[in-house]
């Protein structure tokens, strides 16, 4: 088995596993407790947008898809503050837009755009050591802004209006947070594809909710499940022969299967052996 | 219970002043030409019915709204300034129980308007959320998920956020919504002691609590009605429900009333 880990490919595809793993687990960490994860679907596929403008101007489809997503996240940013109902109508729309933008583009661009598929539903095993340099830097901003900005970051998540009247700028936090979101999504793309996305963003951060109270935490133990799930998903994919971002998704969602399973029968052994929880 | 008459406190520094305020929430007026001032140590308990502008007016107060008419002043400036001496403890009903957050870092957030971008929490910051997390006798709590906390506890953590942040006015929006009774007394003990060196003003639909533990109290309607003194008129009463009393008290009829000459008494 450890012959796999060889192969030249594969280690890059881990690395690659490992590098989106620390950005979704911190930035996912936040689009789960945010209840963002409609608006990280819509990010996602309106940077399919930007792909198609890539291949048509002729630049890098990643160049691309970056501008797009981050347009996209605050014109969603901008609809979830202003129009308070009905804003996940206008963020569906964005969702359908976007992709239809991007296959109009792709459709006038003249030759065959083979790599099209691999946006849709990832192409780890052919990621190039160029994109694992894009990843590292993208993860560097992520933590650095995470950092700096963590106080507000927890303010504005837990209770915005409060963070109004502490004077923090809630409106600038939150578009920082949905284009971190974006970069994020963009990363995600080249592993995963985008149809995959929200799972990578999400089931982490859902499993690692259940077992602690802590941001922090949440978000360490996000990474760490992330690089796991990367890593076996990636093992079972070459075992079995089998697409590569789906098993990674498959895995992830059998722990946290596991996860609720385990998190069910210990909450049922604390409530029957003890007097009620307070209500 | 304190012994002053609401004319004596008004002798006071002036804290807050609305002169000839109109508000509007989502297009719909909520509040009408509102005047009041407010004086240093006042405890002041603004009753009303559901959607009679309560939460609009602390809103107001905090610059999260912007009055169509009138002026609004805090200590002289404008709510955004004055804002950074105002502790806000909000009703909170629609939270996230699994947030992931426990009570330190949940009162920790009151330091956050004393501590810019980019400024870490420092020793001091700790040394005032233990201090107010004492105070309100939550401090053995600290590490607790927030969530898990009772309805009364949860809003002594949130008094304890608005203390940290070192202010002289306090605002809280029907702070015993979601508490058990018997837990009642226990906050509004915390805010007595409080008001020694607070402001406090006060929104709630309750009479009945309110009444015994304010110095003085509003009727809000859309428009206010304040007197500076604890006495409830029926004019307040008939302006502020126009009528269904007993809708107050709660299935109990004309308790409010009974009260009155009681304290009528004793003032």
């Amino acid at each position: 088995m450890i012959e796999v880990l060889q192969l030249e490919f594969m280690q890059r595809a881990v690395l690659a596993g490992v590098l989106v793993s620390v950005a979704c687990g911190i930035v996912g960490t936040y689009v789960v407790v945010n209840r963002f994860v409609f608006v990280s679907g819509a990010i996602a596929h309106a940077a399919y947008g930007g792909i198609g403008l890539g291949y048509f101007l002729g630049i890098s489809p990643v160049i691309g898809a970056i501008v797009f997503s981050v347009a996209a996240a605050l014109a969603m940013g901008v609809v979830q503050r202003k129009t308070r109902e009905r804003a996940d109508t206008i963020i569906g729309m964005m969702w359908a837009i976007g992709m239809a933008v991007g296959i109009i583009l792709i459709d006038l661009t003249p030759g065959y755009a083979a790599d099209l598929m691999s946006y849709l539903f990832g192409s780890i095993l052919t990621v190039p050591w160029a994109d694992l340099l894009v990843m590292l830097v993208l993860d560097a901003v992520i933590i650095v802004l995470v950092l700096a900005f963590y106080k507000e970051l927890l303010a504005i998540s837990f209770d915005e209006t409060y963070a109004s009247t502490a004077n923090v700028r809630v409106e600038a936090i939150h578009l920082l947070l949905l284009c971190l979101v974006a970069l994020t999504v963009v990363m995600l793309m080249r592993v995963v594809g985008l149809i995959l996305v929200i799972a990578l963003l999400t089931m982490p951060a859902a499993i690692s909710a259940r077992f602690t109270s802590n941001l922090k935490m949440m978000m360490a133990i996000s990474v760490v499940l992330g690089v796991l799930f990367t890593s076996l998903g990636l093992l079972g994919s070459y075992v079995l022969d089998v697409t590569s971002g789906a098993t990674i998704i498959l895995t992830s969602a059998a722990a946290f299967l596991l996860a609720t399973a385990y998190r069910a029968i210990v909450g049922w052994r604390f409530r029957s052996g003890r007097t009620p929880a307070r209500p | 219970m304190s012994s002053e008459g609401g004319r004596i406190l008004s002798t006071k520094p002036e804290v807050v002043r609305l002169e000839g305020v109109w508000a509007q929430y989502d297009g719909v007026p909520a509040l009408e030409d509102i005047n009041l001032s407010i004086c240093e140590q006042d405890f002041i308990g603004i009753i009303g019915p559901n959607g009679g502008g309560k939460t609009t007016l602390l809103k107001v107060l905090l610059g999260l709204i912007q009055p169509t008419r009138g002026e609004v002043l805090i200590f002289g400036g404008s709510p955004k300034e004055g804002r950074q001496f105002i502790g806000y403890v909000p009703q909170h009903a629609e939270f996230d129980r699994a947030f992931p957050i426990n009570v330190w870092d949940v009162a920790m957030m009151g330091r956050l308007g004393r501590r810019g971008l980019l400024r870490r929490y420092d020793e001091d910051d700790k040394r005032v959320v233990a201090d107010v997390l004492r105070r309100v006798d939550m401090f053995q709590f600290k590490d607790r998920q927030i969530g898990q906390l009772s309805g009364g506890e949860r809003q002594r953590v949130y008094v304890a956020r608005a203390l940290a942040g070192e202010l002289k006015i306090l605002l809280l929006d029907e702070p015993t919504a979601s508490v058990d009774t018997r837990v009642v007394g226990s906050i509004y003990e915390v805010l007595e002691e409080l008001n020694s060196r607070v402001t406090i003003v006060l929104v709630s639909h309750d009479i009945g609590i309110v009444s015994s533990y304010v110095k003085t109290i509003a009727c809000l309607n859309r428009r206010l009605i304040y007197h500076a003194s604890k006495e409830i008129t029926a004019e307040m009463l008939e302006a502020a429900y126009q009528c269904p009393v007993d809708l107050i008290a709660h299935g109990m009829p004309h308790r409010v009333l009974d009260l009155h000459p009681a304290e009528e008494a004793e003032g």
